[in-house]
Formats: C-alpha cells, structure tokens, sequence
C-alpha cells in the first residue's frame, strides 16, 4: 500500500470519529442533566420541569440521531480500511466493541425508544427509569470504546502468539491505568460541553426575555454542572499528563516541543518549531514549570524526544519515532487555552449569578453564546493529541500504523469512501443544524 | 459442540435477529413511497416504525462486534473485500437513520420528500446487497492464500447473487406487509392485502429460480439439512399469502419471520464450517477454526452472551409490548390538528391582547381628550369629535353648519 492511501485512510478516521464524537460528547452530559430534570418533574410534580426535560430532550435527540447513524460508520471502518490491524488486535479489540453493542447499546436504543414515545404509554417512574437507563448506557458504552483506545495507546492483558495479539487477561485490560485517566478526562468533557451547551442556549433566551423562569433554572443547572465538571476536567487533565510523561513520553515530549533532555525543563508558551533541525527559536517559556508540572519539582529531570527518537531506534530499528511536533505543540496549548478560559468565564458567570446580575449583563450573555464552539474545539485538539501523538505506533510499541491498512483496498476505493463521507456527513449537520436552529426558535411547548 | 461452533451460533443468531428485525424495518421503508399517499399516511407508515427501529439496527451493530471479536480474519477479510458493497449499505442508513429524526421537524414539502425517499433507499440497499452478499459468502470469494480478497466489485455481481438480492428484498418487503398488517390503520388493509398476495406470488417463483442456482452453483448438496431448509421458505411463503386471505394476521407474521430465518440459516447452514468460501482453492476458505480468536477471548464471549441474550430479549418483548397498539390516522391527524389549535390560540391570545392594548390606549387618550379644554378640541374635524364624544357637542364646533 503506498502512503497515499494510508494517508486518505488516516484522514478519513481521524475526520469519521472526530465528527461522531463531537455529537458522542454532548449527548454523554446532557443526557444526565435531562435525567436530573425529569427526576425534579416525577418528585415534585411540577410541570415546568416536563416541559424543561422534554425540550432539552428534543435538542439531545438530534445529536443522539446524528451520533448514532456515524457510530456505525465506524463500528465497521476497522474492517474496511484497517482489516490488517484487525486481524493483528482483533482478539483484543473486537471485544470490547462486543460489549459495548451487548451491554450498552441495546439497553440504550430500547430505553430511548420508550423515553421519546412513551410518554402517554408508561408510568411517570418507568419513564423516569427509561432516561436514567439512557443516561447511564451513554456512560458506560464510552467505558468500552475507551478502553479499547487505551489498549492502543498502552498495551496491557496480551500475549504476542500465533503472529498476532491475543487476550490473555480481561481484567487487565479494563483495570487499564491509561484508561482510568482517559475515561474520567472524556466523560467530564462531555459533561462540561452539555453543561456550558445549555448555558448558551439559556442565555439567548434570557437576552431575549423569552421563557425566563425556565431557562434561569436551565441555566442554574447547566452552570453548575459546567463549573464543577470543568475543574474535573482541569484535574484530570494534570493528572493525565503526569502518567502521559510517564508511559508516552515521546507523545509527551512532542506536545511541548521538548527536545533535548535537561533538568529543569522550561514550559514553552509560544515557540516557532523547526521540525529538520529539531530547535525551538522565539520561545516564550516559564522555566522550570515544565519540570514542576510533571514532576512536581522544578529540578527534575525530563526526557528530549532526541533521545527518546535514539532509545526507540535501537530498540525496534532504524525510522522517524517523532510525531508531527508543531501540530500537537498547539493543538495542544488551544485545547489548554480554552479549558482555562472556559473556567475563568464560568467563574465571572457565577460571580455574576450570586450577584442576581446575569440577566441584565448582555455583555456576558453574548460572550458565553459566541464561546459554545470552543469546547467542540477543545475537544477536537484533545483528541488530535492522543490519537496523532500516538503517531507512528497504531498500537504504542507493538504495530506501526503503515502495517495495519487493508491490503485488498486501493487507493480509489479509499477516495470513494472518504468523499462519500465527507459530502453524507457535511449534509448531515446541514440539516441537522437546521432543525436544532428551528427547535431553538420555537421554543418549549407543552 | 465445541467453543467456536457456539461463538459462530451466537454470531448467526444475532445476524439473523437483525435480519428479522430490520427486515420488516425495510420493507416498511421500501413500500412507504406506494402505501402512504397522504402525508398523514406516510407519517403513520413511518410511526410503526418511530421507536423500535433503533434497537433493530443495534443487532447489526452487536453481529459485527462479534464477528470481530470472534473471528477477526473474516472479519477483515469480509469487509474488507466487499468495501463498496459496504460502503453503500453505511451510506443509506445514515440517511434513513437521520431521517427518522428529521422528517416531522420541519413542515415542508421538499424537506419532507428527501427524507422519504431516504427511507424507501434505506430499506432497498441494505436488503438487496446484504442478500447479494450473503450469496456471494456461499458461492464462493476470489481469496487467496492469505485470506485477502482478490478481486473487482464486479466479482460480486452475477446472476445468482444478484438473484440472492431480490430473493431477500422480496422476502422483506412481505415481511414488511405482514408486521404493517399487525401494526397500521384498519384503512390500509385493502391495499396490503392485495399487494401481499401478489408480493407472495412473485416471491415463489424468485425463490424457486434461486434454489435452483444454489444448487448449481455451490456445494449446498452435499449438506442436506441445508438443501431441506432451502425448501422452508417456499412453504412460508405460501402459508403467509393463504393466511393473508383468512385474515389470519399474526400467523401471517409468523410465517414471514419463518421464511426469512429459514433462508438465511439454508446460507450458514450450507456454509458451516466455513465463514467464506474461497472460490480459488477450498483449502483458503475462511472457516470458524482458522478465523478464530484465541480461546480465550472465544470463552469470555460466549459466556458474557449467553448471559446477557434472555435479558435482550426480555427486554425487547417488553419494549414491543409497550407499543403494541395500532397506529390510527385519526391520532396522527388528531396530532396534527392539536398543534395547529394550540398554535392558532397562541396566536389569538396574542391578538386579544393587543386588542386589549389598542382598546386601553384609546381610552386613555379619549380620556385626555376629554378633560382637555376647548383648546384642542375645538381644533379637531367633527368625525373625531363623535369618536370621542359618541354624539356631536355643538358648544365646540365654530361653525354649526359645517
């Protein structure tokens, strides 16, 4: 196979599951909060609460719809593009793919099914169960597909025989430490995106004094929600990274341009990367806090990806072990950025908010509505540094990603494929934008 | 029974459910354009199907996890091999996926009819190129000695697969007429039975050509459990369109169902132990013993399946039962009319209320005006003065003749 077709590949995944996701992440959070809106309704027995679950229900359906058509895309992309690295991890991967389709994903469509319309069909409680059934199967399917990520990114539970990878442990596999730190990260993504997605959409209709009891409680609800699950994400993020330098240290390494080995490493804030002669020149840097940060010393010691690029050159033979540094260099400071900047404009939202003084500060209003892009935005760059920072490893020390595209496919097939694709999915958000905008204009009904 | 044999019933159980599932899903799909003249019609056909094709659609999704867990070589091999075939199926469903949502959003002509046929394509692409393939996976793949496929799309296409195709498009469709004789308006029955019947007729004879090629065309004789069962669906078939005429509506769906899940297991039957044939040489042949995961990773499966099935199962039974109901136009229509009364008397409150305003305002100035001097009043025309007044006050008018 030549590099075109792995290239097309390579962009068709990254595009393909990017896309899902950003759907996937919304639905992760906002189905809870739903839940937690139609708990108040059944306990309390207020009706404003109804009409609140069932109109964030209408805009949750949307991504639900659009997220789950492109999950199958996915499902058998492996196959169709990646059937040799199917073949190699399939033991080890199909499984928990297995899972999620056994033990997530039915008990989610059936449970949406009732929830959408069963309204006038079940008891207040069985469709109280419906929504938390759909909430928890939303959080629980993201625990398997992640944890067949961390299984790429750092391999646990296998034995190399018969010319490929079998399963040797489950338990290892799902006790993944990779995927203890990946999974909290996403999920309070996704909590953190469906949170500050509803104070957005609140706050339009705040500027717009239209349905005002509702969307202050809405609002109430989604800035909470967001503050905490931000502070979580910060958290874990830290944390995340603390492991990262640990088990990934070239993918470490490359997202902050860290090239020779030194103690006392500075944090890089902006630098102008020269990938050939692998240098930094311009650099605006925090000395030492790169050291701090990861070690919690400033003296300790970090590994430059020069050296990492000579371990792994002996180790599996001659090759470039450097991802594409420039591009997980900033992806990654955005993705920081904006969690930051998130969390600083949450804070002034709820200093605003115990002032009693959000809804006469237009100014804040609009700042949070034009500010909805950047979570999809952060995620994005999240995602572009574990999957391109994993780069050139498909599974990390163990399957290079040239060796795992489809022999049988050409290059054509792949062209197809991915324009096809890309022209279904840009129609796709059209339409669905359209009703999401329609929705929005119209308002909650009874 | 050895552990491969039960992953490989597991996997043949979950794709036949999804066969059976999403069989009547597309066959509802694919008459939707012919039944439903109406918008009202189209929205009922489309609501027999509104919350349980999500879950239908799962069982493709759990098949292909499993098929990959289980034996990724055919996995890979498999879609790896049939990438356009593929391709195609994935692309129609994300449109009739989407389209469930989007269709009622928005009022319009054009929107609506793109969803339509959205879902009409979704059901005629998956069924016939899932038959084509299932066709193709017993006559035989070019695959070479290592389990690559070799070759063109155009090898998946000949007489007999393409025969395959109809054979299960067909059977769908009728599935699709028998589930709709259970779940639609009363009004529909009619048309659904005349179209059954001929649906059944048409049937018999594809079915009689495409047993004749499978046994031409592939080893199918030497299985004769297989050979038997490929005569289940002629027999189904029939017994769904004697049915039909009595009346006998959920027989009639029984037979259906049989008819799919007899074809589908005369293919895996006629297969075992092989997952592909390869047309090449015998001995590439994809088989449940050299596509296999470890044991292993076979075990934990089987195990966590047979577990979790009876809970899917309940969990559906109970789910069908929830909406067992029929779906009444008059509740559709009933719907509809309920949105626009509750629009129009948003609107109308709306009015009354600025009636209201208007009324208030004029009063208030009628007011003023009243309690002004002469000053202004007496600069205003005669007509206005009534308007205020109700009755002409001489005093104020400068000239009594005007």
């Amino acid at each position: 196979m030549d590099n075109t077709a792995l290239f097309l590949a390579r962009v068709q995944f990254g595009v393909t599951l990017l896309y899902h996701f950003w759907f996937v992440a919304l639905t992760l959070g906002i189905s809870i909060l739903i839940a937690l809106m139609e708990t108040q309704y059944v306990r309390t027995g207020s009706p404003q609460y109804k009409t609140m679950a069932k109109y964030w229900g209408r805009l949750f359906l949307i991504n639900y719809a659009i997220a789950i058509v492109t999950g199958l895309v996915n499902e058998f992309q492996f196959g169709m593009n990646w059937s040799e690295y199917s073949r190699f991890v399939g033991s080890i991967f199909g499984a928990p793919l297995a899972f999620e389709a056994m033990t997530a994903f039915f008990v989610e469509s059936i449970a949406i099914g009732i929830w959408v319309f069963g309204w006038n069909k079940v008891s207040k409680r069985v469709h109280l169960l419906a929504i938390w059934l759909v909430a928890w199967s939303a959080n629980y399917s993201s625990f398997w597909i992640l944890s067949a990520n961390s299984f790429m990114q750092h391999p646990v539970g296998y034995a190399f025989q018969n010319g490929r990878l079998e399963l040797t442990d489950l338990t290892a596999l799902i006790t993944n430490p990779f995927l203890f730190w990946q999974y909290t990260h996403t999920v309070f993504s996704g909590m953190a995106t469906a949170g500050f997605f509803m104070i957005a959409i609140s706050a339009w209709y705040l500027l717009n004094k239209r349905h005002v009891s509702l969307f202050r409680r809405s609002f109430k609800m989604g800035m909470i929600s967001a503050l905490v699950s931000m502070l979580l994400v910060v958290g874990t993020g830290h944390f995340y990274n603390q492991y990262l330098a640990r088990v990934q240290p070239m993918k470490f390494a490359a997202a902050e341009a860290h090239w020779d080995t030194n103690q006392s490493a500075p944090l890089l804030i902006f630098a102008i990367i020269d990938e050939e002669k692998k240098t930094n020149s311009y650099t605006i840097a925090l000395p030492g806090w790169l050291s701090l940060l990861t070690y919690n010393s400033m003296d300790a010691s970090i590994k430059g990806m020069k050296d990492i690029q000579a371990e792994y050159a002996s180790a599996f033979g001659e090759g470039n072990y450097i991802p594409a540094v420039t591009f997980l260099f900033w992806s990654f400071r955005i993705m920081v950025g904006i969690g930051f900047w998130l969390l600083l404009l949450l804070a002034i939202t709820l200093w605003y908010w115990k002032k009693e003084q959000v809804e006469s500060s237009p100014g804040l209003l609009r700042l949070i509505m034009i500010s909805v892009p950047l979570p999809y935005l952060a995620i994005a760059t999240g995602w572009i540094v574990a999957e391109v920072g994993r780069q050139p490893w498909l599974v990390y020390d163990l399957l290079r990603i040239e060796k795992g595209l489809s022999q049988a496919v050409s290059t054509a097939s792949i062209w197809t494929s991915l324009i096809l694709y890309t022209g279904i999915y840009s129609f796709i958000a059209v339409a669905g934008l359209y009703i999401a905008y329609k929705v929005i204009i119209t308002g909650p009904q009874d | 029974m050895d552990l491969n044999t039960v992953c490989f019933v597991i996997f043949i159980f979950l794709f036949v459910g999804y066969l059976v599932l999403e069989g009547f899903d597309y066959g509802v799909g694919m008459l939707l354009p012919f039944l439903g003249r109406t918008d009202i019609q189209r929205q009922a056909l489309i609501k027999t199907l509104a919350p349980v094709w999500e879950g239908n659609e799962v069982w493709l999704i759990a098949a292909g996890a499993f098929l990959f867990a289980g034996f990724p070589n055919a996995y890979a091999t498999l879609f790896s091999g049939m990438y356009l075939a593929l391709l195609l199926i994935l692309a129609s469903l994300i449109f009739r996926g989407a389209a469930f949502e989007f269709r009622d959003k928005v009022d319009n002509k054009i929107w609506r009819t793109i969803w339509d046929w959205s879902i009409f394509w979704g059901g005629l692409i998956p069924a016939l190129l899932w038959g084509v393939a299932l066709a193709n996976l017993i006559k035989g793949l070019p695959i070479d000695a290592q389990s690559q496929y070799v070759g063109t799309f155009g090898d998946l296409v000949s007489l007999y697969t393409l025969t395959g195709g109809a054979v299960f498009t067909l059977l769908f469709l009728i599935h699709g007429v028998t589930y709709l004789t259970l779940k639609i308006d009363i009004s529909f029955l009619a048309k659904l039975l005349g179209m059954g019947t001929r649906l059944c007729k048409i049937t018999i004879g594809v079915l009689v050509l495409f047993g004749i090629l499978t046994f031409t065309n592939t080893d199918i004789e030497s299985k004769p459990v297989a050979s038997l069962l490929l005569f289940f669906p002629l027999l189904a078939t029939y017994l769904v369109s004697l049915n039909l005429y009595h009346h006998r509506f959920i027989r009639c769906f029984i037979f259906s169902t049989i008819a799919v899940v007899s074809l589908s297991l005369a293919v895996f039957w006629g297969l075992f132990p092989r997952i592909i044939v390869s047309s090449l040489d015998n001995r590439f042949s994809l088989t449940i013993y050299n596509s296999a995961s470890n044991p292993l990773t076979l075990k934990i499966m089987s195990i966590t399946m047979l577990i979790v099935l009876p809970l899917i199962l309940g969990f559906e039974v109970w789910k069908y039962n929830i909406f067992r109901q029929r779906i009444l136009l008059a509740d559709i229509q009933l719907d509809a009319c309920t949105s626009q009364l509750t629009h129009m008397l948003g609107q109308l409150k709306t009015h009354i209320k600025h009636a209201y305003y208007l009324a208030d305002t004029m009063n208030s100035t009628m007011d003023a005006l009243r309690s002004a001097n002469g000053n202004v009043i007496s600069r205003l025309k005669p007509r206005s003065l009534i308007l205020v007044f109700k009755k002409l006050p001489r005093k104020f008018l400068r000239n009594k003749d005007e």
